[in-house]
């Protein structure tokens, strides 16, 4: 009696062990712009992005148990390195995610390549990130720089603005999105007229916007962001610009530009995005939840927040398939390559090997006010992007990891 | 047509024109500036921050009664106003004796707060204004189209800014005021109420800025740090000037703008610097400022 009682103790403690084996904790740090430009962008709501997500997924799977951190890199690429150095090796954060501000990006895909952890990026915009600047460490999610690039700029030349004149904004980031811009045009078969370099948050373009006019170019490229973005377009509908026959292409715009703009002033103009909430009912269901997680009632999500929570299931399902071996960054990523990218947001995609995550993108055209139902009703979707063709070749990308291998 | 340095000289007719237009922004907020430095000797480091609540006050009676630009024009500067003579009933009044730094550290934590408030409330990215319908559309003007707001823009500021000089400079009113500062315990033996008089110039500074603000809403993004951003500028015109130089400040105001207007065409990259360096200039030459008397 007493060898079997011991054996039932026994059996039931191996029991216990196995089923702690299958618990698997996860650490996620949201790293954002929470209080400055870009903290309607991501900010908040990639906070609230990323509860729905860790939510979502640990109801499906129990035994998962995700911790989130969260922070303000204030632009600082120095406040962000620290930030994420102190959540790995303090606070023992296995992956960091979202990061607006491509200089604050760079550096911290720098951390996670250092410290062998894993980062996502999905604020970030510079096309380096799986460039020339790629690491085994990094997944860029959402978009960057060559496909906003190519997107609008080869839509446009197709439907018959040959002729750009740039408004860039003079520093990395609108250098950059000019390069990439012109080559999409140049091999459409358009040209560049004329282009002039402003500096960083200016505040009056009708000086810039004269130049546009005069130079005759059938489109203006808009490569600047945020504040200068909405600058240059509320002022290009007082001096006429569209009406007087120019079009408008906006290369960087996200949906809280064209809220602050309003449609009457942004109607006609063309951008590309990866991801609309207004485009599917997955997607408006899923804005509804977001709302609710949190993030501010009069917002509208931007593709951003979509990148941030996509990021993270797929994360988790490849936690998932390691069986919570997380310590090594570089196997958990390579994993998330492996593994075919499916959520209710981007669809079916694929991670390539720079760790570009490839979907579809689309181009998009603002509505007239009249057009528009609903608050947020803001874009006509005027074509879709294959993946294969909406994000640059891994052979062109220029990073170790495709040469090497 | 003839060129001056390979630009056509009519697209450069334009450019001054539009550099006139941006000056007569800077004149409205120097203005304010000046006229509360002149009077109070504080150095209104909120004034950005202030310019910032009248183009949100702007947008805040719009959503709220529907009252549209026309109306906001006139109640948005007396709002911010207020709130002015507030800051300055509470806070200010008890600096006056101090060095200039206390005012200018007081002035610029309270735009930090205003700012921060602003930001939590309406996010970053910034709120819609659009132009009212009655100033849409522009003229041709043969040598560059001229929108009818900016015409407008222009008109306004020159009115607001002589009419201030006017006042204070040739008005029994303006006298009291230029006394007060000289020496108020001997207005105040005259009987004038110094304290108030004082309370109401700030009162009016600071609807001045708001003033500019409504004015900027429909063609300037309406953000919070909308007026961080012009503030610096600005106070590199007053500086120019003279501090304290009403005169002046419309002068350097109006002139800068120019200046400014041809760097964009000749050298856009600079648009920003150019300011900085002529103050640089200027401080070197004649440390009082342009029309500013040596103390």
């Amino acid at each position: 009696m007493k060898r079997i009682l011991g054996l039932a103790a026994l059996t039931a403690a191996l029991a216990c062990s196995t089923a702690h084996a299958q618990q698997i904790n996860v650490k996620i740090g949201v790293l954002s712009d929470m209080s400055s430009l870009y903290a309607d962008i991501g900010g908040p709501g990639s906070v609230a992005a990323a509860k729905l997500a860790i939510a979502d997924f640990t109801k499906a799977n129990p035994n998962v148990k995700v911790e989130m951190v969260s922070g303000d890199h204030q632009n600082k690429p120095d406040v962000g390195t620290n930030l994420a150095n102190q959540w790995i090796d303090v606070d023992k954060v296995d992956m960091i995610i979202d990061v607006p501000n491509s200089g604050v990006a760079l550096a911290v895909s720098q951390v996670a390549l250092n410290k062998n952890k894993v980062f996502i990026v999905s604020g970030a915009a510079a096309s380096d990130l799986t460039g020339p600047k790629c690491n085994a460490n990094t997944v860029h999610w959402t978009y960057d720089t060559w496909m906003l690039a190519n997107g609008t700029g080869t839509a446009m030349v197709k439907t018959g603005g040959d002729s750009w004149f740039f408004l860039t904004s003079d520093y990395a980031f609108g250098h950059a999105l000019e390069r990439d811009t012109s080559a999409a045009v140049e091999k459409a078969g358009g040209k560049i007229v004329g282009k002039v370099r402003h500096p960083l948050n200016t505040n009056d373009f009708s000086s810039f916007l004269l130049q546009a006019q005069s130079s005759k170019a059938k489109v203006v490229g808009l490569a600047n962001a945020g504040g200068d973005t909405i600058n240059s377009i509320k002022q290009a509908a007082e001096f006429g610009i569209v009406k007087g026959g120019q079009k408008l292409a906006g290369l960087l715009v996200f949906a809280s530009d064209v809220a602050a703009l309003g449609l009457p002033t942004a109607q006609g103009l063309t951008l590309t995005e990866t991801w609309y909430w207004d485009m599917n009912d997955a997607n408006r269901a899923w804005t509804k939840r977001w709302h609710e997680a949190g993030a501010a009632a009069n917002k509208f999500p931007t593709m951003i927040h979509a990148g941030v929570y996509a990021g993270i299931q797929h994360y988790l399902k490849a936690a998932v398939a390691l069986k919570g071996k997380l310590d090594d960054g570089k196997v958990v990523v390579a994993k998330m390559k492996e593994m075919p990218t499916d959520d209710v947001l981007f669809g079916k995609g694929m991670i390539d090997p720079t760790g570009r995550k490839r979907h579809d993108a689309y181009l998009l055209e603002v509505k007239a006010p009249s057009a528009s139902k609903h608050p947020g009703d803001f874009y006509t979707v005027k074509a879709t992007i294959p993946a294969k063709d909406a994000f640059r070749d891994p052979k062109d990308s220029g990073c170790s990891l495709v040469t090497k291998s | 047509m003839f060129e001056i340095f390979g630009i056509p000289s009519t697209a450069l007719f334009g450019q001054l024109l539009i550099g006139l237009i941006n000056g007569s922004f800077y004149a409205l907020l120097s203005l304010g500036l000046a006229v509360i430095f002149g009077m109070l000797n504080i150095i209104n480091f909120s004034h950005g921050a202030q310019y910032m609540m009248g183009a949100f006050a702007a947008y805040i009676i719009l959503q709220a009664t529907g009252l549209g630009y026309w109306p906001a024009l006139i109640i948005a500067p007396i709002i911010v106003g207020i709130t002015g003579i507030i800051i300055e009933r509470t806070m200010l009044q008890w600096l006056y004796k101090l060095d200039h730094l206390y005012g200018l550290l007081l002035t610029f934590g309270i735009a930090l707060i205003i700012e921060g408030v602003a930001r939590n409330y309406f996010g970053s990215a910034g709120l819609p204004y659009t132009l009212p319908d009655s100033l849409r559309g522009g003229q041709n003007l043969g040598f560059m189209f001229l929108p009818n707001y900016r015409a407008w823009v222009i008109a306004v500021s020159l009115v607001v800014c002589l009419g201030t000089w006017f006042v204070i400079e040739r008005t029994k009113l303006g006298s009291y005021l230029r006394a007060a500062t000289e020496n108020p315990t001997l207005v105040r033996a005259m009987g004038v109420n110094v304290p108030r008089m004082i309370t109401l110039t700030y009162g009016f500074g600071v609807a001045l800025a708001a003033f500019a603000g409504v004015m900027a809403a429909p063609i300037y993004n309406v953000s919070p740090q909308m007026g961080s951003e012009l503030i610096i500028v600005v106070f590199a015109v007053v500086v120019i000037g003279g501090m304290g130089s009403i005169l002046g400040a419309i002068v350097t105001g109006f002139g800068l703008g120019v200046i400014e207007g041809l760097t964009k065409v000749f050298f856009p990259e600079a648009s920003n610097t150019v300011i900085f360096v002529i103050m640089a200039i200027v401080l070197l030459v004649r440390p009082a400022g342009l029309f500013g008397r040596r103390a």
